[in-house]
């Protein structure tokens, strides 16, 4: 396994500029999960990586050395992307030899691994099967295996789960953090899901624009978001904002309480506000509220657990607290981060 | 407040309204919708079908106004005849020859046209133009390109020292030069569809599997014939099934360049059909040498329903 550096990083296609200097590395047996909104220039560094497109300029090294100019067969990265691209002619046997194929590999050995790799995804009864005849996971499972059976330096995953229906997503993410894990391998999975990038990455670097906005492990991005981009693209609802004495004030939904006006014991900064709505979800309820601000008034959602008690209701005159340690202040201007 | 939306009152009904009703009804409107159809393929295809059927098997001259039956006496004298035997021949010769250039020369200009370069749009102009002609009317030009006297292939020839000047190629009064120049001719106009039908069948096989086969450590030519070639295998099929009915049947080029000679050299099934049928005045006997492409072209309609019916969505 390898580590995989980029070093100030630009693609540019006709004028706009897709990716615009980005430096990262994504240690040893590292799952680094590149996280963003579509456009934001993540699927276009996977594919530098990769070497399927050339960058404009930086540089980027896979095990110290500089892949700049190597086409993608000599880089030793394997990549599953988020259609699978499985071979349609080919059984699932065929698709999964396919790379070892290309090396040249004796019949047994490659018969072996083959086996070994089916084995580990447990689609070993499937080889005799044409991809058309397979479930989303069963492919899933197929584009994984043949990106293992080599034993790449590096795993690039282009957005895995997204062709998976909902309910299999959560199983199918488990999986694929067992199987790194057991491979130990150095894995770069980009997504545009924040609870997949939460969930699998043991670090997240944020992107947008073509621009790294935060790397951290998924706490640090969560409960010290470096800008406002961040700290609303992260977390659901997203981070509350209210812009205060020349300042953004943002606090995350569900550290914020509800109660009536004056039955609050001063702990922490209170906000008058008025109740708009109140939905019910099952686990949680979302309570909208309005509060006065300079220009008018803003809406907040507040996340509450309905195990806890609710003693406000719809068009209510309330207080919105939250405890000082929850607070986080961003500059108007430029979006970051600034001191208390 | 909004309101309700204003009303419209009662009195929306009028002479229309029957009408309407009639036509939203499926066991009308089907009919009515496929009847322009049936009424075409009736007038156009079925009946000369049947009176080429009639015809073969009777004695049917364009002198007389009547015709008796003669059962498969026409079969057995067009089958005897010698020229026959040559336009067969030579029809399925030109076909298969004609149709292996276009497969190989339209896989390459697939590729071309799906490319993305410069000037593009010029290169997709002139490789469609030859099916933007009429046969009849690119067949005279090359006529006249092939022309004894007046060819430009003779004088390049002529000045590039390959022939001595002054003697120069008869492309269409020898045999084997004949021969050439009606297949060269069939693939050169049907080569265009060929590349288009190829350039789609390469556009629509999804560019991430050439990117995962080059991952997978697959060079150019391993890509080419592992991956390509057999995601476009079905699509080339159609490309030659359209290419074999569309010479098979043709007689214009043979009509127009060589007439069939020199000699029967170059005679093909459709055109010794008309020349026997039409300008010899033996209906019986033009039909019957047309009632043989009929197998041919039935296989080869039924491959193409099958290909149409069958083809794998992935």
């Amino acid at each position: 396994m390898a580590e995989v550096e980029v070093r100030d990083v630009r693609k540019s296609f006709g004028g706009t500029n897709a990716v615009d200097g980005v430096s990262l590395v994504c240690h040893h047996g590292e799952y680094l999960v590149l996280l963003g909104p579509s456009g934001c220039g993540k699927t276009t560094l996977l594919r530098m990586i990769a070497g399927l497109e050339d960058p404009t300029g930086g540089d980027i090294l896979i095990g110290g050395k500089s892949v700049k100019g190597l086409p993608p067969r000599a880089r030793k990265i394997a990549m599953v992307f988020q259609s699978y691209a499985l071979y349609p002619h080919k059984r699932v046997g065929q698709n999964i030899s396919f790379p070892l194929e290309a090396q040249g590999m004796p019949k047994d050995e490659k018969d072996e691994r083959v086996r070994w790799a089916a084995e580990l995804l447990g689609i070993g009864h499937l080889l005799e099967r044409k991809p058309r005849q397979l479930s989303g996971g069963e492919r899933q499972r197929v584009a994984l295996a043949r990106a293992l059976v080599r034993e790449p330096q590096v795993f690039l995953l282009d957005e895995p789960l997204s062709n998976l229906d909902a309910k299999l997503r959560a199983s199918a993410r488990l999986e694929l953090k067992q199987f790194q894990q057991r491979l130990n391998a150095s894995t770069i999975y980009v997504t545009h899901d924040q609870v997949e990038a939460m969930g699998l990455g043991d670090r997240i670097a944020v992107l947008n624009k073509g621009r790294l906005q935060q790397v951290g492990t998924p706490d640090e991005i969560y409960h010290e978001s470096a800008n406002i981009f961040v700290a609303t693209f992260v977390g659901s609802p997203p981070m509350n904002l209210l812009p205060r004495d020349g300042r953004l004030v943002g606090f995350r939904p569900e550290n914020v309480r509800v109660v009536r006006r004056s039955e609050h014991q001063g702990l922490g900064r209170v906000f008058a506000c008025r109740v708009i709505r109140i939905e019910n979800l099952g686990s949680d309820r979302y309570v909208y509220v309005a509060v006065k601000n300079d220009t008018g008034e803003l809406t907040l959602i507040a996340k509450l657990a309905t195990s806890e008690p609710l003693d406000v209701s719809a068009e209510d005159e309330a207080d919105l607290v939250v405890e000082t340690r929850h607070l986080r202040f961003f500059d108007r201007e430029t979006g970051n981060r600034t001191a208390e | 407040m909004i309101g309700p939306p204003p009303s419209r009152g009662t009195q929306i009904v009028d002479e229309s309204v029957h009408v309407h009703h009639l036509l939203d009804r499926d066991r009308v409107l089907g009919p009515v919708l496929l009847a322009p159809l049936l009424i075409y393929l009736a007038a156009l295809v079925v009946v000369p079908l049947v009176t080429v059927f009639v015809y073969a098997f009777s004695d049917a001259t364009t002198g007389s106004e009547t015709f008796s039956f003669v059962g498969l006496e026409t079969f057995k004298r067009t089958i005897a005849d010698p020229v026959f035997q040559g336009a067969i021949r030579n029809t399925i010769v030109f076909t298969l020859i004609s149709q292996v250039i276009v497969i190989v020369l339209a896989t390459v200009l697939g590729f071309v046209m799906s490319a993305d370069f410069k000037g593009k749009w010029l290169v997709r102009f002139l490789i469609l133009l030859p099916w933007t002609t009429p046969v009849a009317l690119s067949a005279l030009a090359w006529l006249w390109m092939l022309d004894s006297l007046f060819s430009p292939f003779n004088w390049i020839l002529g000045q590039l020292h390959v022939v001595p000047i002054g003697t120069p190629v008869a492309w269409l009064g020898e045999t084997n030069l004949a021969v050439g120049s009606v297949v060269a001719l069939q693939a050169w106009r049907t080569l265009p569809l060929a590349a288009v039908i190829l350039m789609a069948g390469l556009t629509s096989i999804p560019p991430e599997l050439d990117e995962q086969a080059q991952i997978d450590g697959a060079g150019f030519w391993r890509r080419l014939f592992d991956i390509t070639f057999p995601l476009l295998a079905p699509i080339m099929m159609v490309a030659i099934l359209f290419g074999i009915v569309a010479t098979f049947t043709d007689m214009a080029v043979v009509y127009i360049l060589t007439h069939g000679g020199p000699g029967d050299a170059t005679q093909v099934l459709a055109s010794w059909s008309f020349y026997t049928g039409i300008q010899g005045g033996s209906l019986a006997q033009g039909a019957a040498i047309g009632v043989f492409m009929f197998p041919v072209l039935l296989g080869v309609c039924i491959l193409m329903l099958r290909r149409a019916s069958g083809v794998e969505v992935t």
